[in-house]
Parts: C-alpha cells; structure tokens; sequence
C-alpha cells in the first residue's frame, strides 16, 4: 500500500511530462527525408550535386576536402578531379571564388554558408525545401518552406517545373484561405519524379554530414565506451555489494 | 617476491610518516574519509552529490581543453568551435564532454536540491550548508549563462541580449548599468571577451571555494538521511553511532556503481543523443551570431525556463525580474520557512506530500512553458503555476509548525 501511494506520487509528478512538446528544427510542412548518413554511396552522390548545383554560391567554409575524401572513402585523385573545380588545394575548405558584394547584387543577399544547415535545419527540412519549389502565378520561383524567397530553383533541370494546385481551407477564426493541395508537374525535367526525390536525400544526407562530419564516428565509439561502462559497473556492483554484505 | 612487497610497504609507510610529520595527510583521511560515520540508508537520492562533484570535475578538465583551442572574439568564437568540432583531434568529445556536462550539472543539483526537500536536508543543525548549497547554484547559473554566450550563435547572442536587458529595468542605472555589463552600447566583442575571463577564471574559483565550503559544513554535521533522524544520539561503547558506517570504504565503493550508471547515462546522450532534441545543443546555435537578424522565438536553455516563465507570467518588466530574483532568492531561506517539528517526508504526514507534489508540477510545467512560443492560453497558465510556486513557501511555513506528524523513530529503517 505504502509503495503503490509511492508510485501514485511519482507518477503525479512525471504527468506535466506528457505534454512536453519541444519544437523540433523542422516544424510544418517538413516530411520526413529518410536521408542516411550511413549510407556512403548516398553521401558520395549528395557531395557530386552539391559541388554541381550548390556550392557554386553556397559555400561549407568549415568542410574540407580531405576530410570529404576520408570520409566518403574517396582518393584524393578522385576528388580533385570530380569535386574540385576552383584552384582550392586538397587541404582546403569548399569555399567559392564569388565575391560576396557581386552576390549580394545579384540575389539581394549574400547566399548562406550551409556548413551547419543540416544542424539548425535538419536533413527532414533540407529534403523538404528542394522539393519545395514551384512556379507561382507571378512566374516567379518561390517555396512553400521559405516563401517568397530570392534563390531561384537551381535544380529545375532535373525535376522540371511544378505548379501549386490550391484548394480552399477554413481557419478557425472563420476565414477561407488559398492553401497549396499539391503541386502538378508542368514541365518535366531530365529526372523522374523519384529520382528527384533521390537526389534531394541525396542532397540532405551530404549536408546532414556535413553539419557534423564526427557524427559517422561518434556513434561507433558510443557503443563501444557503453559497452565497456556497462562491464565496468557490473563488477563495481559486485564489489559494492561484498563490501556491504555485514552491513544490516 | 614477498619480500620485496613487504620491503615496498615498509617504504611505503616510511614515505608517509615523512608527510604526517609535517601535513595532516593522515589525519584528514580519517577524519573525512574513514573515521566519518555516514548514515547507512542512504537511497538513491544520495548519489547526487558526488555525482555533481564528478561533473565538476569534468567541466573543469573538458574546459581547459576547450581553452586551449577556442578563440574569445566576435570574429573568430564561432569558427573556433567548429574547428574543434572538425579539426581538433578528438575536439568533437571534448566540447560534447563540456555541453552534456553543463545540461547533466543541472539535472544532478536540482534532483539534489529536491532531495533535501523530500529529507529535510536544510533543517537544523545543516541551514549552512543549504545556504552554502544556495549559493553554488547561483554561482553555476551565472557560470552557465556565461558560457552559453562563447560558440557566438544566435542563441548565444540574443539570449544574453533578453537576460542582460533585464537589468535595465531597473530604475534610474539600469541602462548604465547594462552597459557596464556589456562594456559596449549592445553585445560585442568586448562583451564575448569579458564572459570568457568570468566564466574560465572568475566564476570557476568562486564554485571551487563554495564547494570546499559545502563539503567542511558537511563533515561537521554529518549527512541526513531519508529518516531525517541524527544517528549521533544512539552510540555504542566505543562512541560510533548504531547506524553509522564509515564512509570508507562503504560509501566509496557504492559510489563507484553510482559511478558506473551515471557514466553510461552520461555517455548515452554525450555520444548518441548530445542534441538532446534540441534542448541541450539549441537548433538556432548553429547560425552564427548576428546582431541584425532577431531569431523567431528566443528562449533560455532549459534549466532557466521556469524562471524565465516566472518572468514572463508579469506584464510589467520590472516586477518580472523582481518575482524572477524572489523566486531563487526565497530558497534560500527554506530552512527558516520549514518549521516542522520532523525532517523527512516520511513522518511530516499527507499535506507536505501534496505541497511538495504541487510545487514540482509547478516548477516543471514552468519550465515546459518557458520554452513555449508564449499564447495567451500559456500566459494564464504560467501565472497559475508562479502562485503555485510561491504559495508551496508560503503554506509551508503556516501549516509546518503546527500540522501532525507521524512518531520518528528511534533508529533509521530500511
């Protein structure tokens, strides 16, 4: 009796608990990627379209080639001749030659270094933005992530070109709002539609290791460190229960 | 071979009565180690305390690396955390060794703290060593607010911009006041450089010389323990208490298995989780800081947030901050506003049980609706639990004195 009141007491204290809702880096409209960190051949592919479609205006000034090489299993022959396109060393970082005045003429704003994207982001939401683009009424590009934004569809090669279909949507003050239903494919482009969505958790698990590359390693020597802490507390468990065995 | 150990043992003992001869080196091992009597029930809520012990340690040995390759300028903090995340041997561990340290430093204190609250820790003859506990806690919450502002992440930067401009609420100096603080006009370098002396030099000494502090008013008295009875009033012949067992070995080896199960919890969120969802590593830390662009929604770190939930629940800013200050400060009285004639929990009978469960809803529900975007659904509830909050302290000192009690007994029971 004594412990169920016990129970009942924590149990009171952990229910506040239940509705912990912390919100996560995605938020709406983010859908899950499936990205894989890994999955090395995914990587390998992912760092290909970036240097490719990205990294001409979106630098990674904290990734560096090498590292890029150790990690993806590449040969530094390999990557100075598929990844490297500037006059950037193999132990430099992936910088660009653009000048950040020009960039800022020609987008409005400097476009972000993504070094970290896959950390303040996530891979869900990096996954979810390149899909994300479309043709709005105005001809403009624009994303249901970032609206109105000032990066046009640089992959729009690959996947074509979608138009948003809407549908109406009553909110809860009573209002109808325009909302996207789903998008219609107006021009298709040199993928399909599923290779499009390879290549963007392609994209997504390069910059989610990217963000952090010791996440490939941290796991591997977690287990092993916990694996070791678990011997190692059984046999202070033990000791501790000799020594405390004339203790009533 | 037994010759030589035993040759090795007389050396041995040589050596150390060299020392006793001019160090209490002996001396002090009995008194705090093998001739201190602690109480033998100790349970699960007693590990704490050497566990934040062991983390201090950790913070200290994590941060002198962390020093040796971080750089305090507004320039150059960000990139020099994340070429300690890329670049530095094994950098990666030691700045996850440091962040899963602070969030774990806070876990451990405040389950600590609730110990006392469940055992009547605080009360005669420990309201020192409460008090002395106190102020460790405000000296780590500045330390941790000095520290969250070196990676230079927007966190960083607007969290210390909401925090320090609570001092301009003040009336009259406030606003030189933050300037003071800041050494600039808004938070600059100077500012970043100034948090890394206090929190590497300043802040660190203070806790070090509260900890020793902590630790003598301990020895002193002796622990309590989930009887909350004093195990000196029943001896045997020789003058040791009934219930008391040297701390050494006993209490040495139990702590080794708390030890052992801290480590693997420690080493779970430090090599596979060290995000901790978002609340140990915030998501928004990782753009760098940028004083033109205000983050959609600034929030503490989570061991702040009830606090700043207090803060949030009043409209005006100033009797914010004053409730926020009074919300910590009434701690430290506990000890005078607990006037039950029992410690624990155990014999202090049905209310305390409800005040306490209470008070803990309250402080976690704060901290859960200090990280919230803040509705005003949400508001009306952070007031309800700042009443809360307050009302456990006030009640506690009205029903204490006079509310039945169960009889304690004589001797500590299992």
């Amino acid at each position: 009796m004594k412990k169920l009141a016990k129970y009942l007491f924590i149990a009171a204290l952990l229910l506040p608990l239940t509705s912990l809702t912390v919100s996560a880096a995605g938020g709406a409209g983010v859908e899950h990627s499936g990205a894989n960190i890994n999955d090395t051949a995914s990587l390998q592919r992912g760092a290909k379209w970036y240097v490719n479609y990205c990294l001409g205006c979106h630098t990674i000034s904290y990734m560096r080639y090498n590292r890029l090489a150790e990690d993806l299993d590449l040969s530094e022959e390999m990557v100075m001749k598929n990844l490297v396109f500037s006059d950037s060393k193999f132990g430099e970082t992936m910088d660009i030659a653009m000048d950040e005045e020009q960039a800022k003429a020609w987008f409005g704003k400097t476009p972000p270094d993504l070094s970290l994207i896959g950390r303040s982001r996530g891979a869900d939401w990096v996954y979810s933005y390149l899909l994300g683009f479309y043709k709005d009424e105005n001809g403009e590009w624009n994303n249901t992530l970032l609206p109105n934004l000032s990066m046009p569809h640089v992959l729009w090669s690959l996947q074509g070109i979608q138009t948003p279909v809407y549908r109406q949507e009553t909110s809860e003050d009573g209002f109808t709002h325009e909302v996207i239903d789903h998008f219609k494919l107006t021009m298709p482009g040199s993928q399909s539609p599923e290779e499009f969505e390879e290549t963007a958790r392609d994209i997504a698990a390069f910059l989610d290791y990217a963000g952090e590359p010791a996440k490939l390693k941290r796991k591997g020597v977690g287990v092993w460190v916990i694996l070791f802490l678990a011997f190692f507390t059984f046999i202070a468990y033990l000791l501790k229960a000799e020594y405390w065995r004339d203790v009533h | 071979m037994a010759k030589f150990t035993s040759s090795v043992s007389k050396g041995a003992g040589a050596l150390l009565n060299w020392f006793d001869d001019r160090l209490p080196v002996t001396k002090f091992w009995n008194a705090t180690m093998t001739g201190y009597m602690a109480p033998k029930n100790f349970n699960f809520w007693y590990y704490m305390g050497s566990l934040a012990l062991l983390v201090l340690v950790i913070q200290i040995f994590s941060g002198i690396l962390l020093a040796m390759h971080y750089k305090p300028s507004a320039e150059e903090a960000f990139a020099s955390v994340e070429y300690i995340m890329r670049d530095v041997d094994w950098g990666w561990l030691i700045r996850y060794m440091h962040t899963t340290g602070a969030s774990f430093f806070f876990i451990l204190i405040y389950l600590h703290m609730f110990r006392s609250l469940l055992y009547g820790s605080h009360k005669a003859p420990r309201e020192l060593l409460w008090v002395f506990g106190m102020f460790i806690y405000v000296a780590l919450m500045a330390e941790a607010f000095l520290g969250y502002i070196l990676p230079w992440g927007q966190m960083s930067y607007w969290g210390a911009q909401v925090i320090i401009n609570l001092f301009g609420a003040i009336p009259k100096i406030g606003e030189p006041l933050t300037q003071w603080i800041r050494g600039d006009f808004f938070i600059s370098d100077a500012t970043l450089n100034r948090f890394f002396a206090l929190h590497v030099i300043a802040v660190p000494l203070a806790i070090l010389g509260l900890v020793l502090l902590h630790l003598v008013a301990l020895r002193e008295n002796g622990s309590n323990n989930p009887d909350g009875i004093e195990i000196k009033k029943n001896k045997d012949a020789d003058g040791n208490p009934l219930d008391g067992i040297p701390f050494h070995p006993y209490y040495t080896v139990k702590d080794i298995f708390g030890v052992g199960m801290f480590l693997i919890l420690f080493s779970f969120v430090l090599f596979l989780w060290p995000e901790g969802g978002g609340l140990f590593l915030e998501h928004d830390n990782f753009i760098p800081a940028d004083p033109l662009v205000t983050p959609a929604h600034i929030k503490p770190v989570w061991y702040f947030t009830p606090f700043y939930a207090i803060l949030k629940a009043v409209p005006d800013k100033l009797m914010g901050v004053l409730l926020m200050g009074a919300s910590v400060a009434i701690l430290f009285f506990l000890p005078w506003l607990d006037r039950s004639p029992v410690k624990s929990i155990r014999y202090k009978g049905l209310w305390y049980k409800v005040l306490l469960a209470l008070f803990t809803i309250a402080f976690v529900r704060l901290g859960l609706l200090g990280m919230a975007e803040g509705t005003p659904a949400q508001t009306w509830e952070m007031r309800v639990w700042t009443l809360v909050y307050f009302m456990f302290f006030v009640l506690l000192f009205f029903m204490s004195p006079g509310a039945k009690t169960k009889p304690v007994p004589d001797r500590v029971t299992h």
